[in-house]
């Protein structure tokens, strides 16, 4: 049986008025993150799953705002947090990690302050020589070796500093953590190296990770479910097996098409046609009918609902409504 | 080398070294220390054939960029030879090498740096056209336009009149490619033409440059990191590390069977889209070393899963084990 969800989004929406008129960041997102679980995010630039990422911990830049909806964390709606509650849920509960880790290292401060602020921030012990062994124990589960610890993060590889971003969030025992595009600037070997540290790490201690990326192919290595995202929206989510074999929604069929795959021989890459809309004037009715080969009459006018259609499969599709499964 | 050898091959490169001078610190200029040198392409040899795509792959750092430039001589070589249609380039004056170029264009990958956004498309597209004389300013327009179309940036008219900001980024690449053919090139040098590319425009794009050098006759040097996308473009592939070649050959021999352990491990971790098929094999330790003191051998070797002594000891020549498949490691022969 499933346990209780980590988190849960309820009709999510985030809105970003430009002069041009509002565009919808996320609408309508309906989403539960389970503990221990890697949660695959995927979609194009601009389809809103960063935006999504960073709704779950409010870190929305103004002038965007969160317009509707619940983000349940643990039991809590973090709706209803304070300034220094949702301060104090960042530092410690939910951990952020982004595509280029220089941005959130200080760079003036070497490897081991950073780790050991995060350890005293969750524990608040001050013995330096405990703190400086316990620091040492964490980047060397992480394959980080000690000489490391007393570098600046620029002196690291790209690799590295993912790393250490990874330690912080351990150091700091987050309950979350939401990583975006941790790998789009890691060459090919480093990033499956860092994908095996995920998965290993998410093994050992258990942890819950968003994935948020672009990049298919590294859902597919280490997600447990997907989620597919398409013009603000949610098309589909579903057990990564399961999508990758059957995928239902129509978007994510022709997404998956589009995907080179190093293992085929003699394949040919599909062509999807149209480009993804404009969100402040989104298509009405469901947003991929304009590029949709098996559009109904009434995927024009009506949003298809994000449906549960199977145990753990969900889908926002007219094409699974009623008895037409 | 025979007359039709020199026709099959549009460009040759011998031994080809670029280095990049480091700049001295002032505790080395101190201790009068030597000059140090970033060895980004350190002897390669290799040719492309007419009327294919040649692929350069690699991570980054491993000179597959500063290879390309130094062919169309945006990068002085400090050593070695680059034919290109039987003559080399080495021996051309500077207004020789300057009408040579028309023959040979480069496509970036960002197609917002390599436009100017102060110039409208069309102009963009045809500055060549002037720079070389090449066609008066109606011919220029007309030029322009058939070019436009040709890669599908239609409406020609009003896009012709945009400026590169008004553009979406499909758009920006395909004006970038229209760019690089008003000349009728030969040889166009693709570096990452892709990479910013989302997934689904990015079979478009594919499908676009393979039309046009069916279209135009051309052959193309595609530099790229992404090994599953060079899979559905390029005819012959030479996986570089370090400056050096490790494996050149066919790309479908190469892809089933990779002979380098390098380019098994590059396979390898190239993240297949079926979580079925998800990597069991340990991936090699380490980063890419510098390559300032690049290591001694085999470059690969502290790195390698089958090295020996003789690897540390005696660097790899690049030989060809199967017809038209070569690989630079002694022990190959295993993976035959």
């Amino acid at each position: 049986m499933r346990k209780e969800p980590l988190v849960s989004l309820r009709n999510l929406s985030v809105k970003y008025p430009t002069r041009a008129g509002v565009l919808q960041g996320v609408s309508d997102v309906n989403l539960d993150i389970y503990p221990g679980e890697i949660l695959g995010l995927v979609g194009e630039s601009g389809c809103g799953k960063s935006t999504l990422g960073r709704a779950i911990m409010r870190l929305i830049q103004s002038p965007g705002y969160i317009s509707d909806g619940q983000i349940i964390f643990d039991g809590d709606d973090l709706m209803t947090f304070d300034r220094e509650d949702m301060r104090r849920l960042r530092g410690q509960r939910i951990s952020l990690i982004f595509q280029d880790p220089m941005t959130s290292l200080n760079p003036v401060q070497r490897v081991s302050d950073h780790i050991i602020e995060a350890i005293t921030v969750h524990e608040g012990v001050v013995n330096k020589e405990l703190l400086r062994e316990r620091a040492t124990l964490l980047v060397n589960q992480l394959g980080i070796t000690t000489e490391c610890l007393d570098n600046f993060p620029h002196q690291l590889s790209g690799g590295m500093r993912q790393r250490v971003m990874i330690g912080l969030a351990l150091a700091l025992k987050a309950d979350l953590i939401i990583a975006d595009e941790p790998t789009t600037s890691l060459d090919v070997i480093v990033e499956a190296q860092f994908l095996d540290l995920l998965k290993e790490l998410q093994r050992v201690f258990g942890l819950t990770i968003l994935l948020i990326t672009h990049n298919i192919g590294v859902v597919a290595q280490i997600a447990d479910r997907v989620a597919v995202m398409y013009a603000a929206k949610l098309a589909e989510l579903a057990d990564s097996t399961l999508l990758f074999k059957d995928p239902l929604h129509p978007y994510t069929q022709a997404l998956l098409a589009s995907v080179p795959n190093i293992r085929l021989v003699g394949d040919d890459l599909k062509i999807m046609s149209g480009s993804p809309p404009d969100l402040i004037n989104a298509p009405l009715g469901c947003r991929f009918h304009p590029r949709c080969p098996q559009a109904l009459e009434r995927c024009v006018s009506d949003i298809p609902p994000f449906k549960e259609i199977r145990p753990g499969r969900f889908v926002a599709c007219w094409l699974y409504d009623g008895n037409r499964d | 080398m025979n007359k039709s050898e020199q026709n099959q091959n549009l460009v040759e490169v011998q031994d080809l070294e670029v280095w990049f001078p480091v700049q001295k610190s002032f505790v080395d200029r101190l201790f009068s220390r030597q000059r140090r040198y970033v060895h980004a392409v350190d002897g390669i040899s290799f040719c492309i054939r007419r009327g294919e795509v040649f692929g350069l792959a690699g991570e980054s750092g491993s000179g597959k960029t500063t290879t390309g430039r130094a062919i169309v001589r945006l990068e002085e070589p400090t050593n070695g030879k680059i034919w290109f249609d039987g003559e080399e380039m080495g021996n051309l004056s500077g207004e020789q090498l300057r009408i040579k170029r028309q023959r040979m264009q480069v496509i970036f990958q960002d197609p917002y740096a390599s436009l100017n956004p102060r110039m409208k498309i069309g102009d963009a597209i045809g500055h060549s056209l002037e720079i070389f004389k090449a066609a008066t300013r109606e011919e220029k327009r007309v030029r322009v336009m058939k070019i436009m179309e040709r890669v599908g940036l239609t409406p020609t008219a009003p896009i012709y009149e945009k400026f590169p900001h008004q553009l979406s980024g499909g758009q920006r690449q395909r004006a970038v490619m229209a760019r690089a053919l008003v000349l009728n090139p030969d040889l166009v040098v693709a570096d990452e033409p892709i990479a910013m590319a989302d997934v689904s425009v990015r079979a478009l794009l594919l499908q676009l440059m393979l039309d046009l050098k069916k279209e135009f006759d051309l052959t193309y040097l595609f530099i790229t990191h992404d090994l599953a996308t060079a899979k559905y473009i390029c005819d012959r592939i030479a996986i570089m590390y370090l400056g050096l070649i490790n494996e050149l050959g066919d790309i479908e021999q190469v892809y089933k069977k990779p002979l380098h352990p390098y380019t098994q491990a590059l396979l390898e971790a190239v993240p297949a889209p079926d979580p079925d098929a998800r990597r069991e094999a340990p991936m090699p330790k380490g980063e890419i070393p510098s390559a300032i003191d690049p290591p001694s051998g085999c470059r690969f070797h502290p790195r390698c899963p089958i090295a020996k002594q003789e690897c540390e000891e005696v660097e790899p020549e690049l030989r060809e084990l199967k017809p038209g498949h070569e690989v630079a490691c002694h022990f190959a022969e295993q993976f035959l």
